[in-house]
């Protein structure tokens, strides 16, 4: 399912709604979403799961194609944990 | 202060005009929709965000960690997240202010 393919499927299950406003609302949502992880703010929706950032350490790495010695800086990257009713829900 | 789904709502109040009840409804509805997608085992792909992808797992034994009882743990499909590159970026670039998680 594709960003589009769920404005759709919302748009007929909001009928009282334009679709450019459904449109308007998944695009606001995403950018809400975006912009507290990038603000290293969690994001906790009961049922569905969890969003938070992980530290990665600073670490020496390798050009593979080279082999020359690149440092890496420390950085943080985003996380995703599943809550209880979707792990449930997903699982055959 | 973690995000919440009121605070989701509220955004689309403030920022569409969505009525609060609407508001409120359409934020369970998007997650909901997201469920269902992974329940029927489909991969869902919000660009700009993240990809959410199934992973079937084979069993293997597990053990309490407390008691060191030993317990299998049965196959099983999870949900797995990857953050796409833009996001990954933003994340990044605003470095340096940011609270452990």
């Amino acid at each position: 399912m594709t960003k589009s393919e769920l404005i759709a499927s919302l748009s007929t299950k909001q009928p009282q709604l334009e679709y450019r406003d459904v449109e308007l609302a998944v695009k606001e949502l995403i950018e809400h979403m975006s912009a507290a992880l990038a603000a290293g703010e969690r994001i906790e929706v009961r049922g569905f799961g969890s969003f938070s950032l992980h530290y990665r350490p600073p670490r020496v790495g390798r050009n593979p194609k080279t082999g020359d010695t690149v440092r890496v800086p420390d950085k943080h990257v985003p996380h995703f944990k599943p809550g209880k009713e979707l792990k449930e829900r997903v699982n055959l | 202060m973690a995000l919440t789904k009121a605070d989701l709502a509220e955004s689309l109040f403030n920022e569409l005009g969505l009525n609060k009840r609407e508001a409120k409804e359409f934020v369970e509805l998007f997650f909901e929709k997201i469920r269902e997608a992974l329940e029927r085992g489909e991969t869902v792909k919000l660009s700009g965000f993240g990809n959410f992808g199934l992973r079937n797992k084979n069993p293997r034994p597990g053990r309490n960690p407390k008691t060191g009882e030993e317990i299998p743990i049965s196959a099983r499909r999870v949900v797995t997240f990857r953050a796409s590159h833009k996001l990954k970026k933003r994340v990044e670039m605003n470095a340096g202010s940011r609270g452990k998680s």
